[in-house]
Formats: structure tokens, sequence, C-alpha cells
């Protein structure tokens, strides 16, 4: 599945939904067979972001831009450069880590006409678990926002639907109807549903994409 | 207990305070706390509340000292420095008994810091938040659900003793993400608050003489008794709210005391100490104002060691020391500026008391 996406992979949501857990993962299964350059838009919070993950990002090959302040886990609300870099159609694939809701989706604006001329695939993670968006409807409207904000459409929907160490295979399951009522909503349909790969079993969740790396 | 939601430790403590009947809010943004204001933001405007984003912080506790004086639950957060500038408004809000509940998600300092953990500002929360002779209730939750049950014992016991009441958290908690239950909702109790600025009703049958909220007493006679009178009701805090969790205790030759996230760290260290043979054990506060006193005293009265784990320079263990009372040795260890101590770290200390 994730092969067959456009060569810029956005991946939005609300916060907490697991956007830099997706994206990472994304960028790691890709690395396998292409260059990959994962860049980190959040602007948003400074907690929990790509930077945390750069060691084994790095060491399967997957090329990192994330704002870093001063070598630590702060950031200056300034995006690097070298972001201009991965619109090259030469540079290869690219995954891009939104900040959360429509207020981190704002820093994605600026590159829109970009994404349009380089062939892109918005991707807006669900989490059915999380309290804001619990009902389908909450989900569909967030959206909304984030397409407004960052002028692009959402391609995909990523069924994340998790409770941290809690997650049971049980609780993805009942969330795949979730996911389709959120599908019909938005008119989007569900690129595949993540599930821990650490849980056994997770081969039984139809349409699974494995998650490796942690948040 | 309904379903169970994935939750930040900020968001989940602003869901809680609004399903306790707190629907005023007023706040200004800091790291790493902007949540709790970003999800009121969102909510409290579709609920009939009140969601300000105040000019500072000083207006937003100025804020909550008004909205308290008309009888309502109202609450404020903030991360350390921010805290700084409530100091004088919570002063004001303690000299003039009202209830309300401020949260602080703890970050490194002096200063402006950083924006990593902290538990650095435990001299400012039990000692001195303000001006003057008070004590605030100060609550110390571990986890992200600890969070979302004492956020309502905050609020009932505020009104209840009339003192404003703080929840001490840091930045781990504030931004980790972990699975909660809410309570059935609970509407505010309708407590009777004599004291509001409700309206006097002149004209009518129901009028009565205008309530007046005040902290300004310049006959020193009356400030004095209104003082005196004010800690006697502190003593029946300290009598009655104090609350403590103790892990593996009762034979444990070292005793850490640790609160917050640090506490999780220490449980971690006194597991893997116990797998070594060694008899360590965790006493968590969960209330640092009231501080249990009394389970300190009898830890150090039977183990050989206690072991205060911060993540500051040293501020807790003052309280311990006190409760020891010279009973047995306290000794500490500590990191700060935003470093969370790891679980070998502490084994290590858990380690050389041992010997």
């Amino acid at each position: 599945m994730i092969q067959t996406f456009q060569r810029m992979i956005v991946i939005t949501g609300h916060y907490g939904s697991g956007k830099t857990s997706i994206a990472a993962n994304l960028a790691l299964d890709l690395a396998r067979q292409e260059p990959v350059t994962l860049v980190d838009l959040d602007i948003v919070n400074p907690y929990f972001r790509s930077a945390d993950l750069r060691e084994p990002l790095e060491t399967a090959g997957v090329r990192l831009i994330a704002p870093v302040y001063a070598n630590t886990n702060l950031d200056s609300p300034v995006l690097p450069p070298e972001i201009a870099g991965i619109f090259r159609p030469e540079s290869g694939r690219a995954v891009l880590d939104v900040g959360g809701d429509d207020a981190g989706a704002i820093a994605l604006g600026q590159y829109a006409s970009r994404l349009e001329a380089g062939g892109y695939d918005l991707c807006y993670v669900i989490n059915s678990r999380r309290y804001l968006t619990r009902k389908p409807q909450e989900a569909a409207e967030l959206l909304g926002e984030i397409e407004r904000v960052s002028r692009l459409k959402a391609g995909w929907l990523i069924n994340n639907t998790n409770l941290g160490p809690e997650t049971t295979l049980e609780l993805v399951r009942e969330s795949l109807a979730y996911g389709e009522q959120v599908s019909a909503l938005t008119g989007v349909p569900v690129a595949f549903n993540c599930v821990r790969r650490d849980l056994p079993s997770w081969e039984s969740i139809p349409n699974a994409f494995p998650l490796a790396l942690p948040f | 207990m309904g379903e169970k939601f994935l939750m930040k430790g900020n968001e989940a403590i602003a869901e809680a305070a609004i399903r306790n009947g707190c629907i005023h809010f007023f706040g200004y943004p800091i790291t790493p706390q902007t949540e709790v204001s970003a999800y009121m933001s969102k909510v409290l405007p579709k609920i009939g509340g009140t969601f300000l984003q105040a000019e500072s912080e000083i207006a937003a506790i100025n804020m909550v000292l008004g909205a308290a004086s008309c009888g309502v639950r109202a609450m404020t957060s903030s991360s350390s420095p921010g805290i700084s500038l409530k100091s004088e408004g919570i002063s004001y809000i303690a000299g003039s008994d009202l209830p309300c509940v401020i949260l602080n998600v703890m970050r490194g300092g002096p200063g402006l810091g950083g924006i990593q953990p902290s538990q650095a500002d435990y001299w400012q929360a039990t000692r001195a938040l303000g001006h003057g002779d008070f004590q605030l209730l100060v609550f110390a939750p571990a986890t992200v659900q600890e969070i979302v049950d004492l956020i309502g014992t905050a609020f009932d016991l505020a009104d209840k003793y009339r003192m404003p009441a703080l929840i001490l958290a840091d930045g781990i908690l504030g931004q980790m993400m972990e699975p909660v239950e809410f309570p059935e909702k609970k509407e505010a109790p309708a407590s009777a608050k004599p004291y509001a600025t409700t309206g006097t009703r002149f004209g009518t049958p129901e009028a009565r003489k205008p309530n007046i909220v005040n902290s300004l007493y310049l006959k020193p006679d009356q400030l004095e008794k209104t003082v005196v009178d004010r800690f006697a009701r502190y003593e029946i805090v300290k009598a009655n709210e104090v609350r403590v969790e103790e892990y593996l205790t009762e034979d444990a030759d070292i005793v850490a005391v640790a609160y917050g996230a640090t506490a999780r760290v220490v449980r971690s260290a006194v597991e893997m100490a116990r797998e070594e043979g060694i008899r360590a054990g965790l006493l968590r506060p969960i209330t640092v104002w009231p501080f249990p006193e009394e389970a300190v005293a009898r830890a150090a009265g039977h183990a050989k060691a206690l072991l205060a784990v911060e993540m500051s320079m040293g501020q807790m263990v003052d309280d311990v020391r006190l409760a020891a009372n010279g009973a047995c040795p306290v000794s500490f260890f500590g990191r700060t500026g935003g470093i969370v101590p790891s679980p070998a770290e502490v084994l290590d200390q858990l380690r050389a008391l041992a010997r």
C-alpha cells in the first residue's frame, strides 16, 4: 500500500493522534527500498518529537530534517531552510510530520503550491480513543479545518486507534467501524489500520500497518 | 466509570475540571502546560462557560479571584515562571478565604530556565506562594489517571476549607499520554457560599446586606484574628486531609520518598533493588501540604535510612528531615534543570545505602 503513495506523504491529525509515530514508521518502511527524508514540521509542541527518534531513523538510512535549537528538545518556531530541497523531484521520498490540529497545519500552507506541483498524499490520522475526536463527526470537522488552513486536500485516512500500552487487538478491531464512519462523512478512504507490531497476531487486523517504533 | 481514552495529562486535567463543575478558566500560554488552555478554549464556549486568555498571568489569577468571589468554581494554570507572576494574586485569594484551583506544570528554573520537567517549585508551593502567613492545599499526582481523580478532590476541599488548592505536576505528567477513565459526570455541589457576591436583591423582600470580599485589615488585632482563625482551619486540614501511598515500606530497610513523576522512576528502582535482595520501599506523598509527617516518622522509626529523590537540588527533603526528626539518617538524590533521574541512578543510591 504505502509504495503506491505519491512521492510526498503529508501526515496530519489531532494532537496526540500518533502522527510522529506513523511518520517515523512509514519512513523506516520506505527506506528499505528508496532514499527517504523525514521532515518534522511540528512547530506547535516541543515534547515527544521525531528528533527523539533520530538514532533509529538515521541507522535505517532515513534523513531527518527537524527544527533544532542549541541541540536540545527546545524548538525555535522556525522551519529549517533544507526543507526546500524535498520539492526537487530527484530528492526521493519525503514524509512530512505536521503539528497537531489546524494550529499545526498552518505551517503546511506555505508549501501548498509546491506540494501540489510535486504530487502529494495528505493522510489524516484518527484515533477513536482521543477525547475530542471520539465522535466521527468531530474527527470529520477537524479534518475540514486542517484542509482549510493547509490549502490541501486529504487523500487518505489512517486509523491509529490505540490506548498506548493498554491497546488490544479487540480495541483496534472495534475501531474499524469508526474509521468507516469518518470515511463516509469525509469521502476520504481509509489507507490502513495501524497496530502495534508487538501485539500477537496483529496480522489478523484487515489492512494492517504494523508499528515498530514507539509513540 | 466509562470508556477509556488516551489523553495527555494537560488535556485530562482540563476535562476533569469541567466535569467537576469548573466552567470558568483564565490563563496565559506557557510550555509545558499550554494544552490546558487550548482544551478549555475549544470546549468551554460550547457549554456556556468562560474561557479567557488573559493579557498576562497576573491578570488571569485576578480574574480567578473575581470569579471565586462570585461563588463559582474557577481555575487557572501555568508553568513555573508564570506561577511566580501569579503569586500576589494567590496571596490575595488566600487572604480573602476563597476557593480555587491552580495548576503548576513545573519546568526547570530559576528564571526562564527551560521547558523540560522539573520539581524545583516545591518550596514555592509549600512555603511561599505569595507573601503573608498562609498555606495552600497542594496535591502531587503521579499518573494521568490520578490527575483526573484528584482534581475533583481539589475543588471539593478548596470549597470546604475556603482556600486555594494547587496541583503540583511537572512537564512529564503534563505531556505524557496515558489511558484514563472519567468518573460519572458530577455537578458542582451546591455548597452554600454565603460569602459570594451574588447580588443583594435590593428592593425585594429577600434583600440582604452587600457581601464584601476583601483581604485588607488595617487594624492589627482584626488582621491577627483572621490569620489565627485561618491557621486553626489549617490544623483541621492537617488532621484530616493527608494523602500518601506506601509501597513495600513495611519491612523496608531503606525507604525512598518521592512524589509526582519521580515517584514512578523510584518505584522501578525499588523493584530492581528488591530483585537484588535489598529491602527497599517507596513512600509517595500525594498531598505535599499537608505533608504526610506521620507516615515518614513511622518509616524513620524502622528503616536504616531514608532517601528523598526529586527533580531539584533538594527541597522536599527538608520536610522529610523534619518528619524523621533525627530517628534515622536522611539522604538526598536529585537531578535538575529538566533532567529526569533514571531508575539505574536511583538504584545505585539504594545500593550504596544498603551497604
